[in-house]
């Protein structure tokens, strides 16, 4: 029988607010244990939870950008159960009335776009950590990350097979980093991602029973998680048995899911209405100052790319699927590089000693500036684009400026036509067989010929004029 | 003068200070000798500040001496129920859970207090995390009635309302959920008031039922709770549910003239349940009011019957998830020998709370659990939307609603433990108050044959503490009688 697999995704994301969600605590966890904690995030008693205004703006912003309804009213819950990372034994959430709802978002895949459904996107606090140290007995808690705002973000089982989740998750993490409201870093845990994964039939409507795959550390884990779950849940059902309902962890090493906690032991939540808190309101005027003060969105930003400067959709693409590249290119731009080889440096070459060393761009030493100072050296001639790429080595290693670095290692091309001339005429004198090719129609030759002018003058002669130099002296022998 | 300045209210003593009678320094030491006097046999506090109730009188006598009082209650001696969070000494809401537990920070309306000059002189014995009606369920005490030592003080804030009313100190703050600062005000002869939800922050009070809780205070008259009123009252950031809503000058409202007020009398609340001595004294209360002017009226609140009901599942749903932070993981008593993690909060839970509490916690957690939910708690809230509807409607026709304050005067000790629902229905009069979030104050109408203080509570509309205030003090004034001194035997 043939089957297709169904997915939802659910997605939780720490937003970058200054403070904590309810208290003033800052949100950098990171910070030595316990330092960034207050009566309030510690869950003392007497305190009372204030909501962070700048999470419901980032809420909102989110939701506008996912195409959701805004509510105008909602609401916080408490959601009970008993566990030392999280303070009050109780978290603060929201249930049956979440602050953004009803959206989608698109995604490409093969040249056709699909429309993946938000369900909701709801406010609510992070936990602490739990800390276990090998060799010791008990357990420490760190309470710096209780109470980190964090949203989570639910989609309509819409995803058809694994490539359209790592789609939708990618999309996503692009959309959030547009927005400014997470740095998006799922190996520091700011981004978790959760795959709700069944197959059915082809052709039938039924859901079949689904399993929750949790704590995968990568978006292309997720994905191979989701392929590992529908070669097992089809042969759990061709074997004639029945999927459990569970929660699934995923062995990155092994590539296997594994089962964690079946849901028949799951929590009765207990949800009720947080009375500590008033309902959240966002009125008409608060929505549309949030959507006017949205930045530009990707697909706006891609469209604005091909039209202004003229670059190909799959250039557009790749210069905007994340917003500090997209902001780069600009900058580069504006520095007074001509937009098509901006792209190609950054696309190409940056791109490659960034993905050599392992580094993302916001932590690269050429700026932006001394990028667009690179390209202008090779406009004017100044060097050669062969050059140029040694240049740009060396400036993504130490961060200076490249004309610095051409005048220090002597790296200015060779324009000067009396020199070139007789450096072409030792070439000539030195290489009579290739030359009597040449002139016997062998235009391979040249190219030999060339190479060796070249190599005359360590690579900097200005391959333009080398060349015309060189038919030059050819016509004369 | 020393000897007596117990007795002695906070504007009275601040009229002391001010013409240079009598310093903070000796109220405060004279109010130190008093509980050293009368304590052993009351045990109203908890814990006594001696050695910092000084220290504070001493400052406060340079201000005045200065001529420069920080504000209205500069030197007043007060107290505090333990169930507010201080820097100072222990907060432990009388539960063995956080026996030894200290405060981090000051409540607000402690804050507040503080930066008026007020003197805490010690925290107040009640019912383990306010729950409770005789302050029985004290893990550390049981506090006896001024009045009759063999009652009981009421409760849950017991220890706030015999302090006042023994004279310990001039003004006790307490918290009430569903009268648990009426009702012990009314066993003790003492005034209470519990304000509109909203008029005073709760940042700094244990929560017992996060929607209905709210600090009051417990003075000897009218004046001193406007004064304390003006004090704590107003908008707190870092409480969401206080509200911004402007403080009048409540000691504005201190006019004996009701005359152009409309007094409502919920027929519902004069049934057979009201013993005759109590409709007897009430009935005299309102013809003071009658005589004073004010027009009498009798009102409905048609769905007084479900209050209770409606009560104990909406203070038990919000008491299981606000007491689930005691854990013994952070701080409080954390069983030793624990197994594991589940384990460790069960003995803790198990041993540190006492019976009434881990009843209230059952009781919550069943009425949010799946499959009950809507038959309770669901149902219950729309219940209370009624019983709110109830009081907005009465109060179209009149300004203040005149009420016992509880059915009976205060009981002997061990009464009802027995029985919790007997219990339950110790605050028939003064539960509904609370699920409407509106104001109400309780205020001595009189002894009853056998020498015990009944109350008159006195209900208004939200944010309408003035009106109270007034129909308090014209009362007071109007009356013809004072209680006198409890026997203290
Ligand atoms: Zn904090």
């Amino acid at each position: 029988m043939e089957y297709e697999v169904v997915v939802g995704m659910e997605v939780h994301v720490e937003i970058d607010t200054k403070s904590k969600v309810f208290c003033a605590c800052s949100t950098n966890f990171h910070a030595p244990p316990n330092t960034n904690v207050c009566p309030i995030c510690l869950g003392m008693p007497g305190v009372l939870p204030v909501l962070n205004r700048g999470m419901v703006e980032a809420t909102v912003a989110v939701g506008l950008a996912l195409n959701c309804t805004i509510s105008r009213w909602s609401k916080m819950d408490r959601k009970n159960y008993f566990y030392p990372d999280l303070a009050k034994n109780y978290q603060i959430s929201q249930y049956d009335l979440p602050l953004c709802h009803d959206g989608w978002m698109e995604i490409n895949l093969d040249g056709t776009t699909k429309r993946i459904g938000i369900t909701r996107a709801h406010m609510e606090e992070d936990t602490a950590r739990n800390v276990h140290t090998i060799g010791v007995a008990e357990s420490g808690v760190d309470f710096n990350r209780c109470g980190v705002p964090l949203l989570e973000i639910v989609t309509e089982p819409d995803i058809r097979s694994a490539q359209e989740a790592f789609e939708y998750l990618t999309r996503l993490k692009q959309l959030l980093q547009y927005l400014n409201v997470s740095d998006c870093n799922m190996e520091e845990g700011s981004l978790r991602a959760e795959a709700n994964i069944s197959i059915r039939p082809v052709g039938t409507e039924k859901f079949g029973v689904k399993t929750e795959v949790k704590n995968v550390a990568s978006f292309s884990g997720v994905q191979k998680a989701i392929d590992y779950e529908i070669v097992r849940q089809r042969q759990v059902l061709e074997e004639g048995g029945t999927v459990v309902q569970e929660t699934r962890g995923w062995d990155a090493a092994k590539g296997v899911t594994f089962s964690q906690r079946s849901k028949e032991s799951a929590h009765d939540y207990r949800y009720f209405p947080e009375p500590d808190l008033v309902p959240v309101i966002v009125d008409e005027a608060w929505e549309k100052r949030i959507r006017e003060s949205l930045p530009e969105l990707p697909r706006a930003r891609k469209q604005r790319f091909q039209d202004s400067y003229s670059l190909k959709p799959y250039d557009a693409g790749v210069l905007t699927a994340s917003k500090a590249m997209a902001d780069y290119f600009e900058a580069v731009v504006t520095a007074g590089a001509q937009p098509k080889p901006a792209a190609n440096w950054i696309m190409v070459e940056l791109q490659a000693l960034l993905t050599e060393h392992k580094q993302e761009l916001e932590d690269c030493k050429v700026t932006s500036a001394s990028l667009a100072a690179m390209i202008g050296l090779i406009d004017d001639g100044t060097i050669s684009g062969k050059i140029a790429k040694d240049v740009l080595i060396e400036m993504f290693d130490s961060g200076r400026d490249p004309k610095a670095i051409v005048t220090e290692k002597g790296l200015v091309q060779i324009s000067d036509t009396a020199e070139l001339e007789q450096i072409a005429r030792d070439v000539l004198a030195a290489n009579a067989g290739p030359v009597a090719d040449f002139k016997a129609g062998k235009e391979k030759a040249f190219g030999f010929l060339v190479g060796q002018m070249m190599k005359a003058t360590k690579g900097k002669g200005n391959p333009k004029i080398v060349n015309d130099i060189l038919r030059n002296a050819l016509s004369r022998v | 003068m020393t000897g007596t300045l117990y007795r002695l209210t906070a504007h009275e003593l601040c009229d002391a200070y001010k013409s240079g009678k009598t310093t903070p320094s000796q109220a405060v030491s004279s109010c130190l000798d008093r509980i050293n006097a009368v304590d052993s046999k009351l045990k109203a506090f908890v814990d006594v500040w001696k050695d910092y109730a000084v220290d504070q009188a001493q400052a406060s006598d340079d201000r005045w001496a200065k001529g420069a009082p920080k504000g209205p209650l500069d030197g007043v001696p007060i107290g505090l129920k333990d169930v507010l969070c201080t820097k100072q000494g222990f907060t432990t809401c009388c539960s063995k859970i956080l026996r030894g537990y200290r405060s981090p920070f000051d409540a607000t309306v402690v804050e507040r207090l503080l930066n008026a000059g007020a003197i805490p002189v010690g925290k107040l014995n009640m019912d383990e995390f306010a729950m409770g009606s005789s302050t029985e369920n004290s893990s550390v005490q049981v506090t006896r009635n001024p009045w009759n030592l063999r009652c009981v003080p009421g409760g849950s804030s017991g220890g706030s309302a015999a302090a006042v009313a023994a004279d310990e100190c001039a003004i006790t703050l307490g918290s009430d959920t569903g009268g648990s600062i009426r009702q012990p005000a009314a066993c003790c002869g003492c005034v209470g008031l519990k304000p509109t939800y909203g008029r005073v922050s709760r940042y700094g009070l244990v929560a017992f039922a996060s929607s209905l809780d709210q600090i009051g205070p417990f003075t000897k008259d009218a004046h001193d709770m406007a004064l304390v009123m003006n004090v704590i009252s107003g908008r707190d950031p870092h409480d969401a549910t206080s509200a911004d809503v402007p403080v009048p000058d409540y000691t504005k409202a201190l006019r004996a003239d009701v005359s152009d007020l409309t007094v409502g009398l919920p027929k519902e609340y004069f049934t057979d349940a009201l013993g005759q001595e109590m409709r007897e004294k009430i009935e005299a209360a309102v013809k003071v009011f009658e005589k004073s002017g004010a027009k009498v009226i009798e009102v409905s609140l048609p769905h007084t019957d479900y209050a209770v009901a409606v009560y104990y599942i909406v203070c038990t749903a919000e008491a299981s998830a606000n007491l689930a932070r005691f854990d013994g993981v952070r701080y409080g008593y954390r069983a030793p020998n624990a197994v594991s993690v589940e384990d460790m909060y069960h003995r803790s839970k198990s041993e540190g709370y006492g019976p009434e509490v881990q009843r209230r916690i059952m009781l919550g957690t069943y009425v949010l659990s799946s499959g009950y939910y809507d038959a309770y708690y669901l149902k219950a809230q729309k219940a209370r939307a009624l019983i709110r509807r109830d009081f907005t409607n009465a109060f179209q026709k009149c300004d203040v609603i005149l009420t016992p304050t509880a059915p009976t005067p205060a009981f002997e000790i061990g009464a009802k433990t027995a029985d919790p629902l007997e219990m339950y229905l110790s605050d028939i009069y003064t539960i509904s108050v609370n699920l409407a979030g509106i104001p109400g104050l309780s205020i001595p109408c009189g002894l009853t044959a056998s020498k015990l203080p009944a109350g008159l509570q006195i209900l208004g509309k939200p944010f309408g503490e003035e009106t109270l205030l007034r129909a308090a003090y014209t009362y007071e004034q109007k009356r013809g009688f004072t209680l006198g001194q409890p026997p203290i035997s």
